[in-house]
């Protein structure tokens, strides 16, 4: 029965992203940004869809059981705040400039904005190589939730491939708008059978208070943060939801919105989202140590598809397996978008075809990049085997470290692409090396993050500030209004310092 | 209240809130409040409050000209 549930589902989700195509434009923008034409309600739906992983249900459930309830202030309560403060700040801003200037991809902003396509084409890699362990989390994800929930009728591998192929089906052929139809679907069966998984479960302990209760008297380290998390980490990890400022996925959504106004309601609901979505997480994850005590390291990660199929058999652990698998597939299907999206705008038509390329032809080499991504991250699934909160951790360290190149580009009009190289280089060499030698604390439980964060800004401020000034023209072009005072400020007070 | 202050106001109050997130008088309280471990129920009431900061953000401190630049750059 379960299975049933979880194919009727997936068919589901194959309809609404096969009807969406009845309105496709035939465009290239129309195809990776749905003609820039959602509203309010629809942005919310895929940036919340879109930033809510595996990683939120699985590695939060996984990473409570080990560490307890602090899990929550970590990653949740904190993305509550800096995620929308970063949308509000930055968001909004690259939405103007996308829609004034015609983009579809951040490199092709970053490369006009800084005047460089060698920092595109670094960018293109950096970026494309930190998406590809946050992709690979999903499948790890899906083949873990259809294998427990099924009791291993269907192993991780097929459960892995099924999901690969109806992400990849409704993505390549209903473009944003198919995948924005298909998350806003997804989320909201995500967050419903989440909460029906949460009280179903905990009314078998006896209600929520009985429930803690019993993790009270068993592991009562799990509802303090005690050793489990040091100040330092707590700090530092509030670094972590500053990914959003350079996730390609996100810089993709914000330009599917009508206006700027349309931001509005993402930014009062975006906190209260994820709390309704961690919170039964983290409780579950704290509460599977009294049914099952002993997983070791990644195990954890499935301690969620065990409590559902323990405490909910039947119909209902195919709905929360569907609710599950929902959260996984609406951020695998923004992230492989948006590496389509890159891959044609800013390598195939920007070095190959240059403004020849025609609309077919974009979407055409978007839905071949998309095939390859998905096929390749899957197999790569297939042979990785660490826990999906810490492949997450890493990737997100990444995009905050370069947190300073978008927040320079927007704000600082004197930074320039010597600065941004510097910050990028910079990213890219802190991370090669932290995350081979595993070193997963700088020091009272710092998170390297803030390590990286810092060597970043200040590569970013020395690099700009040590050469020649971005040229008027560019100054104009980004910040209208005041770009033209700004640009005659900037370059007359760069040459006063030569002249002195 | 005139929207620069406004705008200053809530800037500090998302920095205060910020602030507010290391709360390090919970850190080894076990207690159970309304069935929550109080350091969890903390941090829920924490993501209510990012709430209706950024409700009054978007009410009182809104960057209205990025809809006019974007508009006006359309026409021209």
């Amino acid at each position: 029965m379960t299975i049933t549930v979880i194919f009727v589902y997936l068919a589901l989700i194959l309809v609404v992203g096969t009807m969406s195509h009845k309105l496709f434009r035939g465009t290239g923008e129309d195809f990776f940004v749905a003609s820039r034409s959602f509203g309010s309600f629809l942005l919310l739906m895929s940036l919340f869809g879109a930033n809510m992983t595996a990683f939120a249900i699985l590695g939060a459930s996984g990473e409570a059981y080990h560490s307890g309830i602090g899990v929550f202030a970590l990653m949740a309560s904190s993305s509550g705040l800096i995620i929308p403060t970063v949308f509000y700040f930055v968001g909004t801003r690259l939405w103007s400039l996308g829609k004034r200037l015609g983009y579809l991809t951040q490199i092709q902003y970053f490369r006009q904005r800084y005047d460089s396509d060698f920092l595109g084409l670094v960018l293109f890699f950096v970026i494309s190589a930190l998406m590809i362990p946050y992709v690979l989390v999903g499948f790890m994800g899906s083949g873990i939730t259809l294998s427990q929930t099924t009791n291993g009728q269907l192993p991780e591998w097929l459960g892995g491939l099924i999901v690969c192929g109806v992400t990849l089906a409704y993505v390549t052929y209903g473009g944003m708008r198919g995948t924005v139809w298909v998350n806003t679907l997804q989320v909201l069966v995500f967050m419903t059978f989440g909460l029906a998984a949460f009280f179903v479960v905990f009314n078998k302990f006896g209600g929520i208070e009985a429930g803690m209760q019993m993790v009270a008297d068993k592991h009562p380290d799990l509802l303090i943060r005690g050793k489990h998390i040091t100040p330092l980490q707590l700090l530092s990890y509030t670094c972590i939801p500053l990914s959003v400022g350079m996730f390609p996925h996100m810089f993709l959504h914000w330009l599917t919105a009508k206006r700027a106004s349309t931001f509005r309601y993402t930014l009062v609901f975006y906190p209260l989202c994820i709390a309704v979505v961690w919170l039964p997480s983290v409780l579950l994850g704290v509460l599977g140590s009294v049914d099952f005590p002993d997983l070791k390291g990644p195990a954890a990660n499935s301690v969620l598809a065990r409590m559902i199929e323990l405490h909910a058999p039947g119909v209902l652990a195919g709905f929360l397996a569907a609710g599950v698998l929902s959260a996984i597939m609406n951020s695998m299907d923004s992230q492989t978008l948006a590496m389509g999206t890159m891959f044609t705008q800013d390598i195939v038509r920007h070095y190959g075809f240059h403004d020849k390329m025609s609309e077919k032809q974009q979407v055409l080499y978007g839905r071949l990049f998309i095939v390859t991504i998905i096929v390749g991250t899957y197999l790569l699934s297939l042979v990785v085997d660490r826990s999906i909160f810490r492949i997450s951790v890493w990737t997100f360290t990444g995009f905050a470290a370069m947190f300073p190149v978008v927040f320079a580009a927007v704000f600082w009009k004197r930074s320039t692409k010597y600065g941004a190289l510097a910050s990028v280089f910079s990213v890219a060499a802190l991370w090669l090396y932290f995350f081979t030698n595993k070193i997963e604390d700088v020091g009272g439980g710092m998170m390297p993050v803030a390590l990286f964060l810092a060597v970043s800004t200040v590569a970013m401020v020395i690099g700009s500030l040590l050469t020649k000034p971005p040229a008027p023209e560019i100054l104009q072009k980004f910040f209208p209004g005041d770009g033209a005072i700004a640009a005659e400020k900037v370059v007359s007070s760069a040459h006063s310092r030569a002249a002195a | 209240m005139k929207n620069a202050s406004a705008r200053g106001l809530l800037y500090v109050g998302l920095f205060v809130l910020y602030l507010l997130h290391n709360d390090l008088w919970y850190w080894n309280d076990g207690r159970l409040v309304l069935g929550l471990p109080i350091g969890l129920l903390y941090h829920f009431g924490f993501s209510v409050a990012s709430s209706v900061l950024l409700f009054l953000l978007v009410r009182h401190a809104w960057p209205r000209h990025l809809e006019v630049e974007t508009e006006e750059e359309s026409r021209s």
